[in-house]
């Protein structure tokens, strides 16, 4: 087997479907060594990671960090609010003074959109993307469709609504980027202040209706609303979003099928997804996150193979 | 290429026929003996070896699973790609049993010092022994030795030896690949 077709992973966008299903293939037999009692395996015994978070990250620094130990990597972290990021050095002198340790991936969040393609141009490291700006999340895209092809077995064919703050959700941007890779038929639902103009560009139909938009779909994925990055005012109040797009268990039990519920937290209980549908059987949430470290580890596994 | 066939046909059949003799010699009915094929040739061995048994044993029950080793290997990160793994499935406790390891060619003894590690994410098992259909003799990087051996075979570094099963390739046979230099 080759490789993935790109050194880094800066966006599902480098990655073409046999990258995706190779990742997806590779995860899998990393969730059966997940479910071992000895949950480590050795294959990056002489691989150093840098995680370097210019972004509070709760759940994806955890899960990365889970990956990489259990495929037994070195591992520093590094947050940016503790670090001489505060002293004024720039973002290229920083990473390149952290490989000067003898660091071989970067893993890293930036609140800025393309801060992982500008340093894999500028560092001779590989690099994954944990999310930068509001462009593009691709460990979290690839953990919710191989999520939904766990739930369904495959994503070819499944309808995806994607409800939220889709113009400031980098989570949105790649998860629409994977699933139309995979074939599956992917739709937009939110205020029209939050879904971007030109959405439909991407191959996604728009709806501004839940309850259609719930009817429509297999699968649902809840966005939280970034009240930090919106700095107008979108809609008039978060009750009032809630009353027009927010899930709750009446919407969910009036529906004609049983759709499955996900979210990529953290969730803002109440306001996009009530507790009783978060904690539903229908939900997947807990799972997301129990696949988000198998594909991580996947990812590393894929990337680091091929550097020499 | 030049081949030469080793083994075939009936005497195939003997050599599987002894080497479970062998096992039975050493581990009775096998109630506390498990049988694991190392990914991804190793299986078609353990898996014959166990209907072998199966049959001779009737009043047996021969527990045999499949174990991957892919992430244990020494040569991650030294070859142009990432190695694909392949399916790990023991669906029993190795714990305290004693664990016959098989694979059909013992050659450099580098994948089975990656099975030994593998093997220990499953518990600590009793004692370990190693059956192998063909014994590249000369040619290990690690003291490595097989307690249960089809045949030897001397061999070079260049040669190959390929082993095909009645139920993926529709022969059983071993066969010595020569490559021939041309002048």
């Amino acid at each position: 087997m080759a490789g993935l077709s790109t050194r880094h992973l800066l966006g599902i966008k480098d990655l073409d479907r046999n990258d995706i299903e190779k990742i997806f293939e590779t995860a899998d037999n990393f969730k059966t060594v997940l479910n071992r009692p000895i949950k480590k395996v050795p294959s990056l015994r002489d691989v150093t990671i840098a995680n370097i978070f210019f972004e509070n990250s709760t759940r994806t620094r955890l899960s990365f960090e889970l990956a990489e130990k259990r495929l037994s990597a070195d591992v520093v972290n590094f947050a940016a609010s503790s670090s001489s990021v505060s002293k004024g050095e720039t973002l290229i002198d920083t990473v390149n003074n952290i490989l000067a340790m003898k660091v071989d991936m970067v893993v890293m969040r930036h609140p800025y959109a393309g801060a992982g393609i500008f340093l894999s141009k500028h560092v001779n490291a590989q690099i994954v993307n944990a999310g930068d700006g509001a462009h593009e999340h691709p460990t979290q895209a690839l953990l919710d469709a191989f999520s939904i092809r766990e739930r369904y077995g495959d994503v070819e064919g499944k309808k995806v609504v994607i409800v939220g703050d889709i113009l400031h959700s980098r989570v949105a941007l790649s998860n629409i980027l994977c699933l139309k890779q995979l074939g599956a038929e992917v739709m937009v639902c939110g205020p029209t202040t939050l879904i971007p103009k030109y959405i439909g560009s991407l191959g996604v139909k728009v709806e501004h209706d839940l309850r259609k938009a719930l009817n429509w779909c297999d699968v649902a994925n809840m966005l939280r609303i970034q009240l930090e990055r919106q700095d107008i005012k979108y809609f008039p109040s978060l009750r009032e979003y809630t009353m027009m797009f927010g899930l709750n268990k009446q919407i969910l039990d009036s529906l004609d099928k049983e759709i499955t519920v996900m979210h990529p937290g953290p969730i803002n209980r109440g306001v996009e997804i009530t507790s009783d549908v978060a904690d539903s059987k229908q939900s997947i949430i807990l799972d997301q996150v129990e696949n988000g470290v198998a594909i991580r580890m996947a990812v590393l596994y894929l990337l680091a193979g091929q550097a020499v | 290429m030049q081949n030469l066939t080793l083994l075939d046909g009936q005497k195939f059949q003997i050599t599987i026929q002894r080497l479970c003799r062998q096992l039975i010699e050493n581990h009775n009915d096998f109630s506390n003996s498990v049988l694991i094929g190392v990914q991804p040739r190793g299986i078609y061995l353990a898996k014959r070896v166990a209907e072998e048994l199966r049959k001779i044993l009737p009043d047996s029950t021969i527990e045999q699973g499949d174990l991957d080793i892919t992430f244990y290997r020494d040569d991650f990160r030294r070859q142009g790609a990432p190695l694909v793994p392949n399916q790990t499935r023991i669906d029993f406790i190795i714990e305290g049993k004693k664990v016959i390891m098989m694979d059909d060619v013992l050659w450099t003894g580098r994948t089975i010092r990656a099975a030994m590690d593998a093997l220990q994410a499953f518990g600590r098992p009793e004692k370990v022994e190693l059956l192998a259909l063909v014994d590249r003799r000369y040619s290990r990087h690690i003291p490595v030795s097989a307690d249960y051996v089809g045949i030897e075979v001397d061999s070079i570094a260049s040669q190959k030896v390929v082993v095909s099963w009645k139920e993926t390739d529709g022969e059983d046979r071993i066969v010595l690949v020569s490559e021939v230099k041309e002048d």
